[in-house]
């Protein structure tokens, strides 16, 4: 096996193109387990953990370098309450927001904080950086927009960030646990509010009908909370699998998005 | 290649083959048996390390990429005739049934004492949540953490770390 250990992003992206069989290696919490358990053992491996640019987090900038560590203690809400939702501490300090956006999983912790606030994914390669909107980079289960010789410079969030943000997740454990379900909610004070699912659909989704109803009021009646809650329900279009039946999704849907938009409206 | 690693404070170097775990090297190249193989996920956190700082399992640190790093494993918390305030914790607790979970949760218990000293009780079973124990339960653990807490401040009177 070869390995390569670039310092900076040139050096990653001619890592790429001398070897366009490599397979990107950061925290290695998904790499790594394929290759235990002897699902995959690549030739060649571009190992990004020290590239200066990928572990930059400037303001409206984050790198796809970034810890799930760093984003717990960082300033945004949201991310740091999912980011402390992701495994334990162990997988926290290698784990990366670049990572959970090129593995795809439909259950990717991150995915409904970016989705809800309509973020950017920044992709760099020989050619120079182009940004695509979350939905066009995130295309189904483990499918993403990365063209061959790109790598994930990071995500863009926009300039204006809603204050009300939170996060909240179904599984079986409080830790270690992969999502049953996973859900942002974000809202202004107009009432202007996102909200964003995973595990419930092929990726990440945005609950448009939920959102329409509920921004249309400052403060929802009960009323109000239910229908958003029925909506929820009804746009999601979940599987079974071995973590959870379709029903019980679908419903945790629900109960889960009107919790966490509940908290939104008492912060 | 050749990798070469501060392991327990000694300059250690080990031809690795590709895709070799940091754990298997520990382990197999260099006769360090305290990080235990278990999972390979990153489930049981029975390959605790700490690596440049990190907690972390050592199952999923590529060696080749871990070139470099400082490394403690539960063979370095403490010189070979004494214990470290956690290890004896743990025995003057009897918080171990059959031992192979207990260097993992060694490890991350001592490296909570380095970080997050005062941690809560419910912040330390969120820290050790990816340390599992299959034969009993963590009632004994969490004795012994609690115990390894006040031993620290008692030792650590003006709040520094051990480090």
């Amino acid at each position: 096996m070869r390995i390569t250990r670039p310092r900076d992003l040139s050096g990653a992206l001619d890592g790429l193109d001398t070897y366009p069989q490599a397979k990107v290696l950061a925290g290695g919490t998904d790499v790594m387990v394929g290759v235990n358990l002897d699902h995959h053992r690549p030739e060649v491996v571009v190992a990004l953990r020290r590239v200066e640019e990928l572990n930059t987090w400037e303001d409206r900038f984050i790198g796809a370098g970034v810890t799930y560590a760093r984003m717990e203690s960082g300033p945004l809400p949201a991310l740091a309450e999912l980011a402390r939702t992701v495994g334990s501490p162990q997988i926290r300090a290698v784990g990366t927001l670049g990572g959970n956006l090129g593995t795809a999983s439909p259950a990717g912790d991150t995915l409904p904080f970016l989705a809800a606030l309509d973020a950017e994914v920044v992709l760099a390669s020989p050619n120079g950086v182009r940004r695509l909107p979350w939905d066009e980079f995130l295309l189904g289960p483990k499918l993403t927009a990365l063209q061959p010789g790109e790598l994930i410079l990071g995500v863009r969030l926009p300039e204006h960030l809603p204050v009300q943000q939170a996060f909240a997740k179904v599984g079986i454990r409080q830790s270690m646990v992969i999502a049953t379900v996973n859900c942002c909610v974000v809202r202004d004070p107009d009432g202007a509010t996102r909200v964003a699912l995973g595990a419930v659909a092929p990726t990440v989704l945005r609950a448009h009908a939920a959102e329409q109803l509920v921004s249309a009021e400052r403060r929802p009646s009960e009323a109000t909370l239910d229908e958003f809650q029925r909506l929820v329900s009804q746009e999601v279009s979940p599987i079974s699998d071995h973590r959870a039946t379709e029903a019980y999704r679908r419903h945790a849907a629900g109960v889960l998005a009107r919790r966490t938009l509940e908290r939104c409206l008492t912060t | 290649m050749m990798v070469t690693l501060q392991v327990n404070g000694q300059t250690r170097t080990a031809e690795v083959a590709g895709w070799e775990s940091l754990l298997w090297v520990l382990r197999e190249r260099l006769g360090l048996l305290g990080a235990k193989d278990a999972c390979l996920q990153g489930e049981c956190g029975a390959c605790s390390v700490i690596l440049d700082g990190h907690l972390v399992c050592s199952c999923l640190m590529m060696a080749a990429d871990a070139d470099g790093s400082r490394v403690t494993t539960v063979e370095g918390l403490a010189e070979p005739t004494d214990l470290h305030p956690v290890q004896r914790s743990f025995v003057e607790e009897g918080a171990v049934q059959c031992g192979y979970c207990t260097p993992g949760l060694v490890v991350a218990t001592a490296h909570l004492l380095e970080e997050h000293p005062d941690a809560s009780p419910d912040q330390v079973r969120e820290w050790l949540a990816g340390n599992l124990c299959r034969c009993t339960g963590y009632g004994a653990v969490r004795r012994a953490v609690a115990a390894a807490q006040l031993a620290h401040v008692a030792d650590h009177p003006d709040g520094e770390g051990t480090s």
